[in-house]
């Protein structure tokens, strides 16, 4: 209607979508493949760097701009980024490159190289310097290849990570593992749920309906701290055990802070996101439908499996994709009944982000995590519908 | 099978039913007589499953408005809340408004960009939001600004969804109606558009409002001391030192998630009867 339909009027929204998603997730994409510590506190290093084969040590010139350059950063305190870029791509050489501008003024070695390598042998090598060069460049595929458990080594080849620190690919399929777990779980539970809701008597109906809409609209802390206070050893569902003498008191159950509580948490907290499509689809099947299939001989199983089920399939597509989608990012309630071994692949992105401080990885576990979400998303368009998402 | 078999089979998914509705609902009513609890336990004693007064006591409700702590957290929810509501309702309904056109120019894409914010893992949101403004240029890192334009962008999608479920039952002839009496487009948008979409504006509104309320990774990564929430002092809370307290909280929570649910669905109600054809 004329001024007020005028597509404009949709503009400012699109712009502060813009604006506050799409401009700050591409630049976390950027910031996983590029990474320019090195290159911008050694410039004239870098430079150096490019004409240099890696056959053998570099030329003394070189040694004299890189010692100027790590006084400069020791007086900026960039050193200590520095050393821990390069210490990625070749481990053991952080202190070899922090200590260096410490100690270079107070060499009395005939000249700068010598200077080096008394500080550290290890600047007599062609491993540091390989990986200096490789840090100067401010592409990385580095993060990604650690993403995926895998190292570029100095020499630019690609391997394997070592065992001990293959976590990553075991974390996508945990996670992936989880999130269908959590779908068939809400599916099987919230199936005959919605069926209740809606073929009950209209009172019945909308007791049933409040009864999933308060747990819909209750915070998710509360009731990830339900899940605590139900599943720790001295929580209720234990003190029921204890009380029916299914466990010893001296033998309670593990149901939290480990994956069994993941499972549970997220199941209970995910569920109404499946109930809710699902009941709004069966809410619209016509009920003569499974009473013609009896009325021409089907028993109540085939009438389900056969008419009523296949009528109901476009709400579990649009309950299991919604479920799907949202566990597979899922964050808050691993976080903080998952212990160790119930975390996922976002309390991971957390960690890098808060802890290990090592953002380049995060934002590529990200980046991974945020097409696997998209390409989902699509799928949903296609087969769902968004403008068909309901909601409450 | 004969006519029992079957009866046997329908008791039995009948009372996994009921079991799928206790442990949807369930656990919320196992926090609220907790929140009461006199001593610092999270079970319950013997005493209280007796009845007995002493077992009971308001001390985690004292603990929490006695604390200075938990006021500035109420009052940052509240704050933050509002302020990002109003933008995002202003900004979804507008949106809504125009998308109701058929003929919208890529309405689709457009519709899945909107709506994004919903689907985007939280964990991803926050990372993105960190890292971009703490950059030295914008610098709104621990401050309300950053996370106020965050919650926006995360509620703005539900207003657009319930707008434009509203405008789908809209009788367009009142618009034309209205026109042929005169009224110019901002007229026929304040006194025949905006009262008949009111319904579906509100609800947006309170699930735009329930979403920052709720939410905290955006807080946890970027807010700094000031900023606290209270999702991100129950976060505290509950990886901390997990005390009653925090169920006195949950209990208020849960009473203020079920006044939102019946305005909602009062709001619901009031507009499928407006739609019906007179």
């Amino acid at each position: 209607m004329g001024a007020f339909k005028a597509s404009w009027l949709a503009l400012p929204l699109v712009g502060f979508v813009i604006v506050t998603l799409l401009v700050p997730i591409f630049s976390l994409i950027r910031l996983s493949v590029y990474d320019s510590t090195v290159a911008d506190a050694l410039p004239k290093t870098a430079e150096a760097l490019k004409e240099w084969t890696g056959n053998e040590l570099p030329p003394i010139a070189t040694y004299e701009i890189l010692g100027e350059e790590l006084t400069a950063a020791q007086q900026t305190r960039e050193v200590g980024r520095i050393a821990s870029r390069v210490n990625r791509i070749l481990s053991g050489s952080r202190s070899t490159i922090s200590k260096t501008p410490r100690r270079l003024a107070r060499t009395d070695a005939p000249d700068v190289r010598a200077a080096f390598i008394s500080i550290d042998e290890d600047w007599g090598e062609l491993a540091i310097w390989n990986a200096l060069k490789q840090a100067t460049d401010t592409f990385t595929s580095r993060n990604f290849l650690q993403a995926i458990d895998h190292r570029l080594m100095p020499d630019g080849s690609i391997a394997p990570m070592p065992e001990s620190q293959q976590v990553y690919v075991t974390l996508f399929i945990r996670t992936l593992g989880v999130s269908v777990a959590v779908t068939l779980l809400c599916f099987l539970i919230g199936y005959p749920m919605a069926y209740a809701m809606a073929h009950a008597s209209p009172g019945w109906g909308r007791l049933l309906l409040v009864l999933v809409l308060i747990p819909f609209w209750t915070s998710l802390l509360v009731r990830t701290t339900s899940w605590i206070v139900i599943l720790q050893q001295q929580g209720v569902l234990n003190d029921i055990f204890v009380f029916l003498g299914l466990v010893a008191d001296d033998n309670r159950l593990t149901m939290v802070h480990n994956m069994t509580g993941t499972l549970v948490a997220m199941t209970q907290v995910l569920l109404p996101f499946m109930i809710l499509p699902l009941y709004s689809v069966m809410t619209n099947i016509p009920r003569d439908l499974t009473k013609a299939a009896s009325s021409l001989g089907a028993n109540p199983f085939q009438a389900f499996m056969r008419v009523y089920f296949p009528n109901s399939l476009p709400g579990v597509a649009a309950g299991g994709l919604l479920v799907f989608i949202l566990s597979i990012g899922y964050y808050i309630t691993p976080a903080l009944v998952g212990g160790s071994k119930g975390q996922l692949i976002s309390n991971l992105i957390a960690y890098h982000l808060q802890t290990s401080l090592n953002w380049g990885l995060a934002a590529a576990l990200s980046v991974i995590l945020l097409v696997g979400v998209f390409v989902l998303y699509v799928v949903y368009d296609r087969f769902v519908g968004i403008d068909r998402m309901k909601l409450g | 099978m004969n006519t029992l078999g079957w009866r046997t089979v329908k008791g039995l998914v009948g009372i996994f039913t009921a079991f799928g509705f206790l442990f949807l609902i369930g656990p919320l009513f196992v926090i609220v007589p907790l929140s009461f609890n006199a001593e610092p336990y999270f079970t319950f004693r013997p005493e209280m499953l007796m009845l007995d007064p002493d077992a009971f006591s308001l001390r985690w409700y004292e603990n929490l408005f006695n604390d200075e702590e938990w006021h500035r957290a109420l009052f940052n929810s509240f704050f933050i809340g509002i302020c990002a509501t109003i933008l995002a309702t202003t900004l979804g309904t507008l949106a809504a408004i125009s998308l109701n056109n058929r003929n919208f120019p890529a309405r689709r894409t457009v519709m899945a960009l909107l709506i994004s914010p919903m689907v985007t893992p939280i964990v991803i949101v926050g990372v993105s939001v960190f890292f971009f403004y703490s950059q030295p240029l914008i610098g709104l890192s621990q401050s309300y600004i950053g996370i106020i334009l965050s919650h926006a962008m995360l509620g703005a999608p539900f207003v657009v969804i319930t707008v434009t479920a509203t405008l789908a039952g809209f009788n367009q002839t009142l618009m034309h109606a209205a026109s042929s009496l005169g009224a110019n487009a901002w007229t026929r948008f304040r006194r025949i558009q905006l009262p008949l979409i009111s319904p579906g504006v509100i609800t947006g509104g309170l699930f735009a409002f329930a979403t920052s309320f709720d939410e905290v990774v955006v807080v946890l990564f970027m807010g700094g001391l000031e900023q606290r929430t209270l999702p991100r002092q129950m976060w505290s809370g509950i990886r901390e030192e997990i005390n009653p307290t925090i169920l006195a909280v949950a209990t208020l929570l849960i009473i203020f998630a079920v006044l939102v649910l019946f305005t909602v669905e009062w709001l619901r109600a009031r507009t499928a009867k407006q739609l019906q054809p007179q």
